[in-house]
């Protein structure tokens, strides 16, 4: 489980966001692999730089996109990745 | 008739940079053709540096940088250069000889985004014995060098007889190192494998004992590292979807710029050869009568025509090098099937080998050791 409040996520060493052209698409890249992005997932990805906390990306998110509390979709969606190793831990 | 599928783009470039090794490990996946190759028809660096920017063009988003050796090329780093401006994730493959200590960070800086060190044994010296040459040494340095500097390491091992009793300590040297994947594949018994299987080949208790520990460790693991397990073909009675398909996801090109569907798709006979020297990737990959000799399902003979477990598109049929060299036509199902018609003749030569090599007053052949030097 992640606290929102203090964790600053950032992708782990070798592995990038990558806009597909030939596909149209953004794709996470790692180690033998590649995870296809939608949208909102390439746009939390972007973000995930290590300066800002999980509350801070949801509420850019929020405001560009007009929406309103983006804060639960980017918890679940954090640690889908988290899951697959591509976050550096939480406690790292 | 229904419309073909279109052609799908490739995702994975293996550039084969140099057949040149210092090991000489007896279960090499490069062809045994390698024998007498020459490092001067080995492609330039221009070559490789526009075939990077074709095969991102063309969609491949993973490329592998092996051999032979790929250390052996003094334009590595200039490679990785132009691997990291096409927009492609690299990955090394290598043995990790010679030292990669002075290079790595050049390479690094040039864009490398990953590291594959391959080991033979987790004991130094059964693995240099496996290996034909001193190395364990330096693949510890290698793989700490990798972690220091914030890239991710790979290990990888080929598995077989003198060696598959040894995977909790290739596992626990694979933490201590760590690595966030560990690949152990068992040798697949074609080229340099085929010509030792005597020595090689495992019974089937110890291929089941490897992969109770493996299933064991993943579980411990969890997201930490993880371990891709590769059982031998001998072992299985249904095909791998070997390449992801004839032409489906992977370009192999060999060091000498001959672009192939797979690494050893060059045993197979009256296939049209292609080069980067003569013609781009894209022509290659959509209009050559190679890639397209064996893509979709058209192709496919029986029992493959009429699957009844519909795998056409699960397994492609399997590998079509192992079913040319079990039956001859390259165009048979893979023997591994349990459906082919080969598939007996398989088995009775496979158990046939293994009660010749694991009988108690056999003596242990040597390995023929890989090489790509012409005996004198």
């Amino acid at each position: 489980m992640i606290d929102p409040v203090t964790h600053r996520p950032a992708l782990a060493t070798g592995v990038r966001l990558h806009r597909d052209s030939v596909r149209e698409r953004d794709v996470l890249l790692f180690p033998e692999g590649a995870l296809v992005l939608n949208d909102t997932a390439a746009a939390v990805l972007a973000l995930c730089d290590g300066t800002r906390t999980v509350v801070d990306i949801a509420t850019e998110l929020a405001t560009a996109y007009g929406a309103d509390d983006l804060l639960d979709d980017v918890v679940e969606l954090l640690e889908g990745v988290a899951e697959q190793g591509l976050l550096e831990p939480a406690d790292g | 008739m229904a419309e073909p599928a279109p052609i799908a783009y490739p995702l994975m470039l293996v550039a084969e940079l140099s057949y040149v090794c210092p090991l000489h490990c007896p279960y090499c996946s490069n062809p045994t053709s390698i024998v007498g190759t020459r490092r001067s028809a080995e492609l330039e660096t221009e070559h490789w540096t526009r075939v990077f920017g074709e095969a991102a063009r063309l969609g491949v988003l993973q490329l592998a940088l092996t051999g032979g050796e790929p250390l052996l090329r003094r334009d590595l780093e200039q490679l990785c250069s132009a691997a990291r401006d096409a927009g492609l994730y690299s990955t090394l493959v290598t043995s990790a000889v010679p030292a990669l200590d002075e290079r790595l960070p050049a390479l690094q800086e040039a864009g490398l985004d990953h590291v594959q060190v391959s080991f033979q044994h987790a004991d130094p010296q059964r693995s240099d014995a496996i290996g034909g040459a001193v190395a364990y040494d330096l693949k510890l340095r290698a793989a700490a060098l990798v972690v220091e500097l914030g890239m991710p390491l790979t290990v990888n091992v080929v598995l077989h007889r003198d060696n598959l009793d040894d995977v909790e300590a290739i596992i626990a040297l694979a933490e201590e190192l760590g690595a966030r994947r560990l690949e152990l594949a068992n040798a697949q018994y074609h080229g340099w494998a085929a010509l030792n299987r005597a020595a090689l080949l495992p019974d089937a208790g110890q291929v089941e004992r490897a992969e109770r520990v493996v299933f064991d460790a993943r579980e411990r693991l969890g997201a930490s590292m993880d371990i891709l397990w590769v059982l031998p073909d001998l072992f299985e009675d249904l095909p791998k979807p070997c390449m992801g398909g004839w032409g489906a996801e992977a370009i192999i090109i060999d060091p000498t710029g001959r672009v192939l569907p797979c690494q050893s798709a060059a045993t197979l006979p009256d296939l049209p050869v292609e080069n980067v020297r003569d013609s781009s990737l894209e022509r290659i990959w959509f209009e050559s009568e190679l890639f397209n000799r064996f893509r979709g399902i058209d192709w496919m003979q029986e029992p493959c025509r009429t699957c009844p477990l519909q795998r056409q598109h699960v397994d492609h049929g399997g590998c079509r090098c192992q079913a040319f060299a079990l039956t001859g036509d390259a165009a048979a199902t893979d023997p591994v099937c349990h459906l082919s018609p080969h598939h007996a003749a398989l088995l009775t030569d496979r158990d046939a080998a293994l009660a010749a090599a694991h009988a108690p007053a056999t003596p242990r052949p040597a390995y023929i050791a890989r090489t790509t030097r012409a005996p004198r």
